[in-house]
């Protein structure tokens, strides 16, 4: 039995202690009808064993690592420094729970101190918590604060249909029992000038993507007036990666702001786990949900670390909570913080740029190829949209078999204006030789 | 020695890591969206490795000791799962990426729904939910789907037992439904009057944990499910403490229509510091097209010399998304491959010991400590830490004194129902031998509270910090710092 | 354990001042003892505001427990104490004087007869104290 260190000794003493005959004796209170039922599970198998079937597994997909990957929209293939993992794989970071006992947590605690700090001074914002499961989630919950701030009195949020579609869908979950008027995302044209029409007195918030689903990038700070003017909150949605680059939009004057934080120092690991950050103006920092953790002293007055704010949380407030939420990703943020100390300034301003050009030249040399258009207008990041001659999932079939690339993501599946319209993702991990590669591939196949 | 933080370790200039110059030519950059500065630290890699090498050495972790928080399940977290969820095709293939080209990861993720309904006695499961209370806001959700596609409006309230989890009536209010609390009994059990009472048809359903934050199996478990289902309501049942369960008894065999698991306590996946956690959700037949999407199904069936083609699909009455992509895939990993190393006699095994464990420290703890339900507990159980002839000394205080002597506290003031509460959960991992030592030095503790009660007052001795000003942390409210060239060593929050 | 004489109590722990048409509102030295270090006070009801009695008006913080204030009786906020969110520690050590919260017009006079007085709350916060 893995991991069960008991001898027969032990357990025959320790029922004795207890004053049961038998395991079995443990569980008079279960009822008899349907107590010990035989699970159909496979036997068990050693390490050994489990391994070889996990690597054959593991061999049935296809990864960025051993096949060219532009494939983004929402997930993006980015170097990760070897320091990253080796700091996560320490067993007292990630064999510990939650910082509840502030003295045997400092570890934990002044990591995430650091985290938050880290993506404030990223995003531009007053306040960051401990994070949220992800960019989707943390928009979710940033509709709740919204929401709660206006003390349930206004009905109506505005969302750019640039947001992810699955972040859209989250939000939507997330308020179904609520009440509210989602809109604004079904025209796929509505640009901010028209978002910020549809905006009343009875929005509760205003929430835009930079770059968005597209890789567009714009200056939110008429947006962010309109919203104000009528008391509306701003949100943001970023990629925190494109930061390195880009102004913050703290400087859109955006009340929250949040994201997805896989760019930085996360596996894709098929979706999960992610990181959700969430910053906020100060003012919002009660309304805030999720884990915060605060400086202090002790009594020897040695600087330490502590949750805080934790009259916001559910274990002490129940029904009156922010949010229900109550594990983060600890262990994600940590992974973000070593990452961002480990890239620093240089190193992260560095990746921003290659992400940008190097996509700038693919988008040029595709949309220099006689059978396919850029759709993208104006400024964009790391992601552009080009109409195809041929179904996305036919051009994505001859790339993979005849390149080995695994291509980028059919809009025609969320935007039915957008069939065949293919999304593409450049970082840093694509060679001018891959991106070369993808043109001549989409040449190719529009005379096949 | 405080750790500086990462910023006083920064100086400008310092190289940190490197990328290959760019091989494309330069576009114009954006006009007007350049960030004119960037407010990150500069180390080296050196820097960065000591400091949070020296910051993990702070911490108490399962890895380093005895870790009996209630309701946590802290069991050991197993190496191999670590090596599983590295491996190349499953940390580096894209959420997005065509089905066909993804066949391992959804084969596994088949077989852990599979194996996860198996073990709850479900019909149908989403992987979807990120963690516990994540799984608790889609199981209220689908209860609420359930009666309105049926055209119930009235039902509109959720009965919560007074001993619940905070994220209970939590993720009832973010559901927009209304909660009514529910006392317990003498015993510690659901009050079965005022069940009966709370019952009709404008009640939505109940959420119970079983066993119960008390560490007690329902004593009425049959009649409370059925009392709810008579009135028409479903009954969500809180997953957190099926570590006392697995080959025991099926949640879904007693009447449970929806269930979450929680992958970071019973499946050993890690608890990272507080997450990343998974919170799968189990149903029952009636509710399977009402689950969070999308889930894995086979598309084309295999044979002898096939395997099936798997894919994604999302249920016909599906709630919605509860998050991008399809849940936290590196934590389904690190479940199977426990479930595999397990095996089926395993699951009965893990229980077995962790109900051993626990009752095996009530008894030692019995007499010294006051346990209000003396009684076989499951795999956890609740003691109270004080004393009529120690009135300063709470339990917070032995919770402190604790760790000068190397042991994590257990989980303290919860539930609310038991005054200075010390809810201790052991695991199937821990020997006898460590539950000796830690009966011991609790014993000690005992005596301490009464002949010097000082040393806990002043507890911890020995910890990196000693007890912290919470008051001074929430009041000044210090929540990030900036580097010190912007002018602003520390900003307020 | 303070319970001066000249006020008015109600279950929820608030006191009430009664002037003639107005009445000064805070909490009570059980209900300070009780939180613990107050950290944060914040005022949600606005001037000018008429708030039905058991209405929230309030939420105060401690570290431990967050608590809301609900108006003893009807009336327009016609002052909010706004020394109070800068010093939240008032309200521990000066419940009934520096660290009165609202005062408000009085809508319905007669339900200042079903406050309970000084030594009626005094009985009450002894009954519940284990």
């Amino acid at each position: 039995m893995a991991y069960i260190p008991h001898t027969d000794d032990e357990r025959r003493a320790m029922l004795a202690a207890v004053g049961v005959r038998s395991l079995d004796d443990l569980y008079q209170s279960v009822p008899a009808a349907v107590r010990f039922p035989d699970l159909e599970l496979p036997e068990a198998v050693s390490e050994l064993e489990v391994m070889e079937e996990l690597q054959a597994l593991s061999e049935a997909n296809l990864d960025a690592r051993h096949t060219a990957c532009f494939l983004g929209a929402g997930a993006y293939n980015h170097f990760i420094p070897s320091v990253v993992d080796h700091i996560l794989r320490r067993g007292e970071f990630y064999t510990a729970y939650t910082p509840y006992q502030p003295e045997v947590s400092q570890g934990t605690l002044q990591a995430i101190f650091e985290y938050q700090s880290l993506i404030c001074n990223l995003t531009g914002m007053d306040v960051s918590n401990a994070s949220h499961y992800d960019g989707a989630t943390a928009l979710a919950e940033a509709a709740i604060l919204a929401y709660n701030h206006h003390r349930g009195k206004r009905a109506k949020i505005v969302l750019s249909p640039g947001i992810h579609p699955h972040y859209r869908q989250t939000v939507r979950t997330y308020m179904q029992g609520m009440g509210l008027n989602l809109l604004g995302d079904a025209a796929l044209g509505n640009d901010s000038a028209a978002l910020a029409g549809l905006v009343d007195s009875d929005t509760l918030m205003v929430a835009v993507q930079y770059p968005d689903f597209f890789g567009r990038i714009e200056d939110f700070t008429a947006l962010g007036k309109a919203a104000h003017a009528v008391g509306a909150l701003l949100c943001v949605c970023v990629n925190p990666l494109a930061l390195g680059l880009l102004k913050p939009p703290a400087e859109f004057d955006a009340d929250v702001v949040v994201g997805d934080g896989q760019p930085l120092g996360i596996p894709m690991s098929f979706g999960g786990p992610s990181l959700g950050h969430f910053t906020v103006k100060k003012e919002f920092v009660r309304k805030m949900a999720g884990r915060l953790v605060g400086e202090t002293v002790d009594g020897r007055g040695q600087r330490g670390f502590v949750l805080t704010l934790s009259t916001r949380e559910q274990h002490i407030k129940r029904e009156k909570a922010t949010s229900n939420i109550c594990t983060n990703v600890a262990l994600m943020a940590l992974a973000s913080a070593v990452y961002l100390s480990a890239m620093g300034k240089q190193g992260m301003r560095q990746v921003a740029e290659l992400c940008y050009h190097k996509a700038h030249y693919a988008a040029e040399q595709i949309g220099g190829l006689k059978d396919y258009t850029l759709w993208n207008r104006g400024d964009f990041f790391h992601e552009f949209a080009v109409r195809c001659p041929k179904p996305v999932a036919d051009v994505n079939r001859f790339l993979l078999d005849e390149c080995s690339i695994l291509g980028g993501y059919d809009l025609g599946q969320d935007y039915p204006e957008l069939k065949d319209h293919m999304l593409i993702a450049v970082t840093e991990m694509n060679s001018k030789e891959q991106i070369d590669d993808l043109v001549a591939g989409l040449k190719e196949v529009a005379h096949g | 020695m405080a750790e500086p933080l990462i910023y006083d370790l920064s100086v400008p200039g310092r190289p940190g890591v490197t990328l290959p110059a760019s091989d494309v030519p330069a576009a114009g950059l954006p006009k007007g969206l350049v960030r004119q500065d960037l407010p990150l630290p500069e180390l080296s890699e050196l820097d960065v490795v000591r400091h949070f090498v020296r910051l993990s050495q702070l911490n108490h972790s399962i890895d380093t000791a005895f870790y009996p928080l209630g309701s946590c399940t802290m069991k050991y977290n197993p190496k191999v799962n670590e090596d599983a969820a590295r491996l190349a095709g499953f940390a580096f293939s894209h959420p997005l990426q065509d089905p066909e080209t993804a066949q391992g990861n959804l084969a596994l993720m088949y077989s852990l729904q599979e194996w996860l309904c198996e073990i709850g006695g479900f019909a149908g499961i989403s992987l979807q939910p990120a963690a516990g209370a994540h799984g608790e806001l889609t199981g209220i959700l689908i209860i609420r789907a359930y009666h309105t596609a049926r055209g119930d409006a009235k039902r509109t309230k959720i009965l919560i037992p007074n001993s619940a989890h905070g994220t209970n009536p939590a993720t009832t209010a973010m559901s927009g439904l209304e909660v009514i609390e529910l006392p317990s009994d003498e015993r510690g059990n659901v009050d079965l009057a005022a069940l009966r009472a709370a019952c009709d048809d404008t009640v939505a359903g109940l959420m119970l944990t079983n066993p119960n934050t008390l560490g007690l199996f329902e004593e009425h478990v049959q009649e409370v499910v059925d009392q709810i289902h008579a009135c028409g309501g479903l009954v969500y049942g809180d997953g957190a403490n099926m570590n006392a369960l697995l080959g025991v008894v099926r949640p879904g065999d007693l009447g449970i229509d929806v269930m979450h698991y929680n992958l970071h306590k019973t499946f050993s996946t890690p608890h990272g510091g507080g997450g990343p956690g998974s919170g799968p959700v189990g149903v029952c037949e009636k509710l399977v097209d009402f689950l969070p999407g999308p889930i894995v199904e086979v598309i084309e069936a295999g044979d002898e010399d096939e395997a099936p083609l798997f894919g994604l699909v999302m249920p016909d009455q599906s709630i919605g998304r509860v998050k991008a992509f399809h849940g936290h895939f590196g934590m389904l990993v690190r479940a199977y491959t426990y479930i595999r190393m397990q095996g089926k006699a395993g699951m009965r095994a893990i229980s077995d010991h962790a109900v051993l464990n626990a009752n095996y420290l009530r008894v030692r703890l019995r007499g010294t400590y006051h346990i209000p339900y003396d009684r076989i507990c499951m795999h956890e159980f609740v003691a109270e830490g004080r004393w009529a002839e120690a009135p300063d000394i709470r339990a917070l205080d032995v919770a402190k004194r604790l760790m000068d002597f190397g042991f994590h506290p257990p989980t303290n003031y919860f539930p609310l129902i038991v005054h200075e509460a010390l809810m201790i959960e052991p695991t199937e991992s821990e020997s006898k031998q460590v539950l000796d030592a830690f009966a011991e030095v609790m014993l000690k503790i005992a005596e301490e509270a009464r002949t010097n009660p000082d040393v806990l007052h002043s507890a911890p001795h020995v910890t990196p910090v000693g007890r912290l000003d919470e008051v001074k942390a929430a009041k000044d409210l210090v929540l990030c710092c900036r580097p010190a060239d912007l002018g602003e060593p520390a900003k307020k929050g | 354990m303070e319970f001066p004489k000249d006020l008015k109590y109600t279950t929820s722990d608030e006191w009430v001042r009664v002037d003639g048409k107005t009445a000064t509102i805070g909490i009570s030295d059980y209900a300070q003892s009780q939180l613990s270090d107050i950290v944060f006070v914040e005022v949600t009801a606005a001037v000018g505001e008429t708030l039905d009695q058991g209405k929230a008006f309030a939420s105060v913080e401690s570290v431990k427990a967050a608590s809301e204030i609900y108006m003893p009786l009807k009336g327009k906020v016609v002052v909010v104490n706004d020394e109070l969110p800068g010093t939240p520690e008032l309200m521990n050590s000066d419940p009934y004087g520096k660290a009165w919260m609202v005062r408000v017009e009085i809508a319905d006079p007669g339900q200042v007869a079903g406050l309970m007085d000084a030594a009626a709350y005094a009985k009450h916060c002894d009954e519940r104290s284990h």
